[in-house]
C-alpha cells in the first residue's frame, strides 16, 4: 500500500519548501514572481510596509492574471517607491492624495466597467490613510460594494511625516505626539482608537481579513481568496516599522510573529460580515516578549516597570484570543 | 535606460525605475552566506557528510544520498548496524523533541544499495604506484577503498579465510548479517582491489621489498583476548570471547547449560546473548563493579536482559572449579571503587568466558625495527604514520584508538589520504574546518513537529534462539520522513526564505539546487535574511572588514 507522506521538514511555516510541487509553493518563493515592488525603493532597512506590499502585490498579480491596477494613498508606501520621476512599481498605479484613494479607485474600477474591460483594481494605504483621513472615502467604497480589493498596511502611526499616532496606533505606544511624560509616562492612552477591520465587517461586504508579514502563505492566500470574489473587499497588514518603533531592522518578522504568537494582533477572515476562520498562536508568548524589543514601549521597562500597564496590554491579548478563539487549533478557513 | 527629459524645478533624476538607484550604498553591514559545520558531521569519527547525505534522501534522491554518504564511508549497510551513532547525541534536533535517527537512514540507504546493486566507480585514472593493506577488518577495507578511489593499486593480505575483521569474528550475526558484510565487501574487491585470504604476514617489510609495494598500511586490530588467573581446577571449562566468537562463525562451540561471562563490556553482552542463541538455559554475566558502571551500552544492556541474560554485578570471580564457580562480593568504597568483602558465593557454571578486553598481535609489529609503541599499541602521528617512514596503521591496533568500527573507518580514511600525499613527496594537509553549526544559531520556528520513528525490534521468543537480525530496518516512508526531521544545521537547504523576506528583493534565487547569491547594488544590510534563515547560514559582516 503506498503511503503518503504528510511531513515536509519545514511545511508552510518558510517561504518556499523544495519538497512541496510546484503548485503547492508559495508566490514569493517563484523565480517568475512580478516583485511588483522592485529593488532600489527607498525604503528604510528592513521596511515591513515594503515586505508586505510585495507579498500582497505580487499575490493580487498572479490571481488577476498581471491585469492590475492599483492606486495608492499618500504615506511612506507612495513616497519611498515612486519619487518622480522614477517609480519601483512593476504595474500601472496611480497616486492621487493622502485621504482619498478608496474615492479614486472606485473611480478607476468605474471607468474599468463602462470600458468593458477585466482589469482589476486593487487600493492600498497606510494605517493613517486608511483608518483616518480615508475612512470616511473607505466606508463609501464599502457601502456601495464598489469591485475594490482595498488593502491597509498598518504600520501603527504616521510614519512618513515623523511618527505621529493614529487610530491604529496601540495604547502605551510612544510617537511624536503621545511623549510618556510625568510620574508615569504611558504613552498612548487606552480606551481610543479603532479596529477598522471590524467596522469593515459592520459593512457586510464580501470578504474582510487580517494578516501579517510573518505569515506569508496566508497571506498570500487571502489575497488570493480576495481577488477571486467581486465587490468590496478589504485586507488589514500588519507590518512593523524598524524606524517608528525603534526596532532592530533585522527583526520586523520577528516583531509581527510575536505579535501573532502574543494575541495583540488577531489573524482572522469574515465573509460577509461574519468570521469564518482564524489563525491559531502555534507557540504562545507573554505581550512582553513582544513589547520589550520596541523602544516605543522601551518607559514601560524603565524603573519603575509599569507592571500594571503592561498587565492592560496583556488584557487586550488575552481579550484577542478569547474573542477571536486563537489558541483552537481549528485554524484559517483558507 | 534613461531617456533624457526635460527637469522640473528641483528634480535631479532621470525618468526611469528605480533600479538606477543603488540602495547598496547605504550599507554598513553585509550579509554573506557560509556553510557551517553540522554538529552530526563533526561527531561523526567516519567524517560523514550527514547533513549532505540527508539533503538529497530528503527529496527521495536516495542513490545521490548514497554517493554523497560513500565518499567518506564505503560501509552504510554495516554502519547503519553497528555503529554506536556519536552522531545522534550530538544533533541539534535532539534538543527540540529527538534526535534524527540518522543511523536508521544510513541504514536504509546502505540497504537500499544492495538492493538496487548501485556499485563504485573505478578511478579514472591510475596512478601506477601500490600499497599493501594488511588487515581486512574496517580499517584495512577502509583504508583500500579510499586508496582505490584516488586511483592506486591495492592489495589487502588477511590471515582468516574469509574477510572483515572483528566485524565477522566478533559482532554476532543477529547484529551484522554475514550477507550485507560480505556484499560491501564484495564491492570495494569489485574496483580492483586484490584480496590475498589465508595469509599471515609476520614481516611486513620484507613482503613490501619482494613485492615492491610504494607504501604500507596496517590494520591488524587487537586480536588476542585478555586473560585473567583463575585458580581453576582440572576439570573446568574456561575459555575467552575472542575464541567463542570466532569459532560460532564456523561450528557450534559447546559451552553447555550454564554459562558464566566475565566482564562488563560490549563483548560481554555479546557472548551473554550468542550463548543463549546456542542453547543456554543460564547466562550470567559477572562484573566486579555495578550497572552504571558497565562500559556496555545501555541499549545492548536493555536488549541483553529482554532476552533473558542474567546480570550479577559487584562480583569477582575467585575459582573456577567442575560445574561451579565461586564468587566474592565487592562492595564500593568512598571512592566508588569493588573493594573484596570476604562474602563468597559459589554459582553453578559450566563454563566460563572471559570477556576482559583484548590486546594487539606483536609478531608483526616485533619485525618492524624500532617501531613507536605505548604499550601494546602502535603510535602514530596526526596523519596516522608510524615512526617507520612510509607504514601508515589505522583502527583497534593504535594507541589512543577508541576502538569502534566507525573509528577504524575514518583512521583508514585518514591515512589513505595521508599516503597518497606521502607518495607524491607531500604532507597530507586536511581541509581546514568550518565554523560550528550550534543550536543557538537556528531558527526554529520554522520547523513541523514530528517524533522520531522508532525501528521494528524482532519478537524477543524469535532472537533468543535464532541468529536472525534483532534490529530491524526503516521501510521507505519512514526513512524519508526520518530525513526530512534534519533541520540541515549551517547548512542552505533552500527553503527560500532570504529571497521572500527581503524587502529590497536583493536576493537572487539561482534556481534549484543552485542556492542564492545577493545583490549587493540593493541589499541595504538590514540583516532580515540571516535573521529568518532556519539554519543560520547566513551571517552579517561589518562592510568595512
Ligand atoms: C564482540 C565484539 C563486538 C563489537 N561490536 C562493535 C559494534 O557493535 N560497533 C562497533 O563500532 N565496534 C564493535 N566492536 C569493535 C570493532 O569490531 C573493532 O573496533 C573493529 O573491528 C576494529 O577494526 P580493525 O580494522 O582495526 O581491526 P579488526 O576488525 O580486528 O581487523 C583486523 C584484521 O587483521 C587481520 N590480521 C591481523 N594480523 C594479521 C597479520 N599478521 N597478517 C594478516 N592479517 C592479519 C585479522 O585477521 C583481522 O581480519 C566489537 C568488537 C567485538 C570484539
Ligand atoms: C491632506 C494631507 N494631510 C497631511 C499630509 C502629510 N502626510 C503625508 S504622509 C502622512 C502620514 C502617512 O501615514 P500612514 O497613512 O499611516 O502611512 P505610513 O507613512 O505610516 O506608511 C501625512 C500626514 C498629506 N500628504 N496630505
Ligand atoms: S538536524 Fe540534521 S544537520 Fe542538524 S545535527 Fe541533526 S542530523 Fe545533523
Ligand atoms: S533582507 Fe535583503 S536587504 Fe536585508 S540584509 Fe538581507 S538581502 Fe540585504
Ligand atoms: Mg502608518
Amino acid at each position: 500500500m503506498e503511503t503518503t507522506i504528510k511531513f515536509y521538514q519545514t511545511d508552510t511555516f518558510t517561504v518556499g519548501n523544495r519538497l512541496l510541487s510546484e503548485a503547492e509553493r508559495s508566490v514569493q518563493a517563484g523565480m517568475q514572481r512580478t516583485n511588483a515592488l522592485n529593488s532600489g525603493h527607498r525604503a528604510c532597512q528592513g521596511c515591513g510596509e515594503a515586505l508586505g506590499a510585495r507579498f500582497a502585490v505580487d499575490a493580487a498579480m498572479r490571481a488577476a492574471g498581471n491585469d492590475l491596477i492599483a492606486c495608492n494613498a499618500t504615506g511612506c508606501l507612495e513616497v519611498f517607491s515612486t519619487p518622480y520621476p522614477e517609480s519601483s512599481w512593476q504595474l500601472p498605479w496611480i497616486h492621487s492624495l493622502f485621504g482619498n484613494t478608496a474615492a479614486v479607485a472606485t473611480g478607476v474600477a468605474a471607468a474599468q466597467r463602462v470600458k468593458g474591460t477585466k482589469t482589476r483594481v486593487l487600493a492600498q494605504g497606510g494605517d493613517g490613510g486608511t483608518t483616518d483621513i480615508g475612512f470616511g472615502c473607505l466606508s463609501g467604497m464599502f457601502e456601495r460594494n464598489d469591485d475594490v480589493l482595498y488593502i491597509c498596511y498598518d504600520n501603527e502611526a504616521y510614519m512618513n511625516t515623523g511618527v505621529q499616532r493614529s487610530s491604529a496606533t496601540p495604547p502605551a505606544a510612544r510617537t511624536a505626539t503621545t511623549v510618556p511624560v510625568g510620574q508615569h509616562p504611558n504613552g498612548n492612552v487606552f480606551g481610543k482608537g479603532k479596529s477598522v477591520p471590524l467596522i469593515a465587517m459592520a459593512h457586510e461586504i464580501p470578504y474582510v481579513a487580517t494578516a501579517s508579514v510573518a505569515d506569508l502563505r496566508d497571506l498570500e492566500a487571502k489575497v488570493t481568496k480576495a481577488m477571486s470574489i467581486h465587490g468590496a473587499r478589504y485586507i488589514h497588514i500588519h507590518v512593523p516599522c524598524p524606524l517608528g518603533w525603534g526596532a532592530d531592522p533585522a527583526h520586523t518578522i520577528k516583531l509581527a510573529r510575536l505579535a501573532i504568537e502574543s494575541g495583540l494582533f488577531p489573524v482572522f477572515e469574515a465573509e460577509h460580515g461574519e468570521i469564518t476562520g482564524h489563525r491559531a498562536i502555534r507557540e504562545q508568548v507573554p505581550v512582553e516578549d513582544y513589547l520589550k524589543l520596541q523602544k516605543r514601549f522601551a518607559h514601560l521597562f524603565r524603573n519603575p516597570k509599569q507592571v500594571e500597564v503592561i498587565a492592560q496590554l496583556q488584557a487586550i491579548a488575552d481579550r484577542n484570543i478569547r474573542r477571536f478563539k486563537l489558541l483552537e487549533k481549528r485554524g484559517a478557513a483558507v | 535606460m534613461s531617456t533624457q527629459i526635460e527637469k522640473p524645478f528641483a528634480i535631479t533624476l532621470d525618468r526611469n525605475t528605480s533600479l538606477a538607484n543603488h540602495t547598496g550604498s547605504w550599507r554598513s553591514k553585509r550579509p554573506v552566506y557560509v556553510d557551517r559545520l553540522p554538529p552530526c558531521n563533526a561527531t561523526c569519527p567516519a567524517g560523514e557528510n550527514i547533513q549532505n547525505w540527508l539533503f538529497h534522501a530528503e527529496s527521495g534522491n536516495y542513490e545521490a544520498a548514497w554517493r554523497s554518504l560513500t565518499e567518506n564511508n564505503p560501509l552504510p549497510a554495516i554502519m547503519g548496524r553497528v555503529c554506536y551513532h556519536p552522531c545522534e547525541g550530538a544533533c541539534n534536533r535532539g534538543q527540540l523533541d529527538a534526535a534524527v535517527g540518522i543511523n536508521a537512514v544510513e541504514r536504509f540507504l546502505g540497504d537500499e544499495a544492495l538492493k538496487q546493486g548501485w556499485a563504485f566507480a573505478k578511478p579514472a585514472v591510475e596512478s601506477g604506484k601500490r600499497v599493501l593493506v594488511v588487515g581486512s577488518g574496517p580499517a584495512g577495507l577502509s583504508a583500500a577503498y579510499h586508496l582505490r578511489r584516488m586511483g592506486h593499486g591495492v592489495t589487502i593480505v588477511e590471515a582468516e579465510t574469509a574477510a572483515g575483521g572483528m566485524m565477522r569474528y566478533g559482532i554476532p550475526r543477529y547484529r551484522l548479517p554475514r550477507q550485507v558484510l560480505d556484499a560491501e565487501v564484495q564491492r570495494i574487491v569489485d574496483m580492483g582491489v586484490e584480496l590475498r585470504l589465508d595469509t599471515r604476514v609476520d614481516d611486513v617489510l620484507a613482503m613490501q621489498a619482494a613485492e615492491g609495494f610504494d607504501a604500507v598500511f596496517l590494520g591488524i586490530g587487537a586480536g588476542i583476548a585478555k586473560r585473567a588467573y583463575i585458580p581453576a581446577g582440572d576439570a573446568s571449562h574456561i575459555t575467552d570471547a575472542v575464541s567463542v566468537l570466532h569459532e560460532v562463525e564456523d561450528s557450534q562451540p559447546l559451552l553447555g547449560r550454564k554459562v558464566v561471562i566475565y566482564g562488563g563490556g560490549n563483548t560481554a553482552i555479546d557472548v551473554a546473548r550468542t550463548a543463549k542463541r546456542l542453547g543456554a538455559e543460564e547466562s550470567i554475566i559477572v562484573y566486579r563493579r555495578t550497572r552504571d558502571k558497565m562500559p556496555a551500552h545501555d541499549f545492548e544492556v536493555k536488549e541483553a536482559l529482554e532476552e533473558g541474560v542474567k546480570l550479577k554485578w559487584l562480583s569477582t570471580i575467585t575459582e573456577a572449579g567442575e560445574g561451579n564457580i565461586t564468587i566474592e562480593k565487592m562492595a564500593l568504597d568512598a571512592k566508588g571503587f569493588p573493594q573484596p568483602t570476604g562474602e563468597f558465593e559459589t554459582l553453578p557454571a559450566d563454563s566460563v568466558v572471559l570477556a576482559l578486553g583484548q590486546n594487539v598481535e606483536q609478531t608483526l609489529l616485533e619485525h618492524i625495527p624500532n617501531l613507536t609503541m605505548k604499550w601494546d599499541s602502535v603510535q602514530t602521528d596526526a596523519v596516522m604514520m608510524t615512526s617507520h617512514d612510509g607504514v601508515f596503521a589505522g583502527g583497534d591496533m593504535v594507541a589512543g584508538s577508541e576502538r569502534t568500527v566507525t573509528v577504524a573507518v575514518g583512521h583508514g580514511k585518514k591515512a589513505a589520504r595521508a599516503i597518497d600525499a606521502w607518495l607524491r613527496g607531500e604532507l597530507y594537509q586536511p581541509a581546514p574546518k568550518h565554523e560550528p553549526a550550534t543550536f543557538e544559531r537556528l531558527n526554529t520556528w520554522y520547523y513541523a513537529d514530528a517524533e522520531k520513528t522508532v525501528r521494528p525490534v524482532l519478537d524477543i521468543i524469535r532472537r533468543q534462539s535464532t541468529f536472525d537480525e534483532v534490529v530491524g530496518g526503516l521501510d521507505e516512508s519512514n526513512a524519508l520522513f526520518e530525513a526530512r526531521r534534519c533541520l540541515s544545521c549551517g547548512n542552505c537547504f533552500e527553503c527560500d526564505n532570504c529571497y521572500g523576506v527581503c524587502p529590497d528583493s536583493a536576493v537572487i534565487k539561482l534556481g534549484a539546487g543552485k542556492r542564492f547569491a545577493f545583490n549587493y547594488d540593493y541589499c541595504k544590510g538590514c540583516g532580515l535574511c540571516a535573521e529568518e534563515c532556519p539554519c543560520g547560514a547566513i551571517v552579517v559582516e561589518l562592510e568595512d572588514k
